[in-house]
């Protein structure tokens, strides 16, 4: 797919001004500030960011999974013409597996120990399809053989402690994948495995999207595999969005600083070694003591002293790209009026 | 090339036993008649995957586990019971984990001055204090850190706080055990740059064990390939990359994304088959030829021999090259 076409699909999820806190005690720590993106269908988005940017946050929120002192302060998220902040619990559990389901980073502990293979995969079968038993047997069996488990009857009869870390991590998408979803939420699947599996699992996660025509989200950190899979990214840094656009704008036309940094401080494997690495210097913020200014000013190289009062929008910089920096306000750019440098 | 080795690692073995039910028992090889050399000032690599003994490695060579057989040299000397503690501070680590490798009960400065107090290396508390702050400042760390506990550090800073511990003993060689897997990527390249750096400084040598290939290629000058507890290949960093010979290596530096989405698209990959095999009772003969396309029946009956193919390029296998 190119970068043009992809903006004309039908937007299938699409979360407007979603605001997330956690509160300790009496504390609130924000988590996602008003941050607003589209899921167009049959793409695959890659969320971006840092331990602390929010990005698994703001994938759990769509389930409404959110751990307990974890709460959504605002926005929407319409997906399917609902919104799904508005949802009873008893909607939710319509949808979660069924329309929209989810893969974690750590197969070894999202699979219950206790239950077989099959019956884990039969759970989502049983609560939303009318299928027989038998029918449901016949449908474990395809699951596993789609997503490349050999002897799937034998298999099926497993714990997991019998399978290995790639193996359970297959389970895992066959589980989500049981009732057809329309949305797969991949929340750093491949973090946890070893290079050679995870090639087999991103290798396989493209083809079954294209098998079974379903978007995807991908969390990850790791640039390299965002460039494999993803169609669209999202750049999240300190719970808001620096930059977002498609894969080749986020990689060869960056326009925020983040972006630029993030790009320059990994090594690439066919970078020669005496290259240095350029790294982004400082720590990322403190969530409780971030105030109007733009989140990345302290580490930023270009900073000016606009950014340290006041926060950029999001600007257009492109068709379907935009970046939350001023140095891309098409009103000041190059005048200098109210930026100066600092 | 009259380079000084440092290091000399002969036949080294580390078996464990393993309960297989009741009465049967597996013997694990975490590392398996492996033998290589380090040259005084070099980064010497090693990559493999989870399980592949590059951990059990590093620690045989600095006797924090016992080797089941074979030598460790240093500067010429055999290491042994005997010595091992003088050759302690010359030998350091810097551990994967900067969470669970600090003592949560000892201040920043006690974490980093243990060395100085185990080897007694200083005069006066005034002067263990100002090389304490020396150490620090050479990390980065501010001097208000003094005093403080390591939870109140974020990740990037505490491995900053490891890394000045293993240099206050005033070593000559550092075993870096994936120093920067558990760290954001922003702080990654701060943490790699810094150990580049100390390495220039101080003349240190490292032995660098990482499961990323990117990060092991830019910062090693001569990597070796760890499977299933054997050395499958040995070569500069350069070569490696340029020339894989073992079908191994070829296939893990093929699995390795690139973040660059002209270079993936264009990128001819070998599809990586099955995955690594139980160290328990591994295949005999070469323990790749599972998942190897060269995999000839010659293959399961002997491990192939450790050959150099071109200078300083060293290969495991009948049929590569």
């Amino acid at each position: 797919m190119g970068d043009g076409s992809a903006l004309e699909q039908k937007k299938l999820l699409e979360v407007k001004n979603l605001e997330v806190s956690f509160f300790d005690r009496q504390v609130e720590i924000p988590a996602i500030k008003k941050i607003s993106y589209t899921v167009r269908e049959s793409e695959v988005l890659g969320i971006v960011g840092e331990s602390g940017s929010g990005k698994s946050v703001s994938s759990l929120s769509i389930l409404k999974l959110l751990p307990g002192n974890g709460k959504i302060k605002g926005g929407e998220i319409w997906f399917e013409g609902k919104d799904i902040v508005k949802m009873s619990p008893k909607q939710m559990a319509e949808i979660r597996g069924n329309q929209i389901s989810m893969i974690f980073q750590d197969p070894m502990t999202s699979l219950d120990p206790l239950f077989t293979i099959g019956y884990q995969i039969d759970e989502s079968l049983r609560k939303h399809t009318s299928l027989d038993h038998r029918q449901r047997r016949q449908r474990i069996l395809d699951l596993l053989q789609m997503v490349g488990i050999s002897q799937p009857e034998k298999r099926m009869k497993e714990y997991p402690h019998q399978f290995s870390g790639g193996m359970r991590q297959r389970v895992m998408i066959a589980t989500a994948l049981s009732c057809n979803p329309k949305l797969l939420i991949a929340d750093e699947p491949t973090t946890a495995l070893d290079v050679t599996i995870q090639a087999q699992i991103i290798d396989l996660l493209k083809e079954l999207k294209n098998r079974i025509n379903m978007s995807i989200i991908f969390i990850t950190h790791d640039l390299g595999v965002v460039s494999d899979i993803c169609d669209r990214i999202i750049v999240l840094y300190a719970g808001e969005i620096m930059e977002s656009g498609s894969k080749r704008d986020i990689f060869y036309r960056y326009a925020h600083p983040y972006t630029e940094g993030l790009l320059a401080s990994v090594p690439k494997i066919d970078q020669n070694r005496k290259e240095d690495l350029i790294p982004i210097e400082g720590n990322p913020p403190n969530m409780l003591t971030l105030g109007e200014e733009c989140p990345f000013a302290p580490r930023c190289r270009y900073a000016m002293s606009i950014c340290a009062r006041k926060k950029p929008p999001l600007f257009t910089v492109g068709e379907g790209h935009q970046a939350s920096c001023w140095r891309c306000c098409p009103e000041e750019k190059g005048t200098g009026k109210d930026m100066g440098k600092s | 090339m009259s380079r000084e080795i440092l290091l000399d690692v002969r036949h080294l073995k580390k078996y464990y036993t393993v309960k297989q039910g009741a009465f049967r028992k597996g013997r694990l090889k975490a590392v398996d008649d492996v033998s290589f050399q380090i040259y005084r000032g070099e980064t010497f690599g090693l990559v493999g995957e989870s399980g592949c003994g590059k951990t059990t490695l590093g620690r045989c060579i600095l006797r924090l586990l016992e080797p089941t057989a074979g030598e460790i040299y240093f500067e010429g000397t055999k290491i042994d019971d005997s010595n091992i503690r003088e050759y302690r501070r010359k030998m350091q680590i810097v551990f994967q984990d900067p969470y669970a490798s600090l003592d949560p009960r000892k201040t920043v400065s006690d974490i980093i001055g243990e060395a100085f107090d185990i080897y007694k290396t200083f005069g006066s508390k005034a002067e263990r204090r100002k090389r304490i702050l020396e150490l620090m400042e050479l990390v980065g760390l501010n001097e208000t850190f003094y005093n403080r506990y390591p939870h109140e550090f974020s990740g990037g800073q505490r491995q900053r706080i490891g890394i000045a511990r293993a240099l206050a003993a005033g070593p000559e060689f550092i075993v870096c055990d994936e120093p920067v897997s558990a760290l954001d990527v922003s702080i990654q390249a701060q943490v790699i740059n810094m150990l580049e750096r100390l390495q220039r400084e101080k003349h240190l040598t490292y032995l660098f064990i990482a499961h990323d290939l990117a990060v092991v290629r830019h910062i090693s000058d001569r990597i070796g390939v760890l499977y299933l507890g054997r050395l499958v290949e040995l070569a500069d960093s350069d070569e490696l990359y340029r020339r894989p010979l073992h079908p191994y290596t070829q296939m893990l530096l093929s699995a390795v994304p690139i973040a660059d989405p002209d270079e993936s698209e264009k990128r001819h990959r070998i599809k990586p088959k099955g995955s690594i095999p139980s160290a328990i009772n591994p295949p005999s003969g070469c323990p790749f030829r599972t998942r190897c396309s060269l995999a000839a029946p010659k293959c399961a009956e002997a491990f192939p021999k450790f050959r150099e193919i071109s200078p300083g390029h060293f290969v495991a296998c009948f049929y590569a090259g």
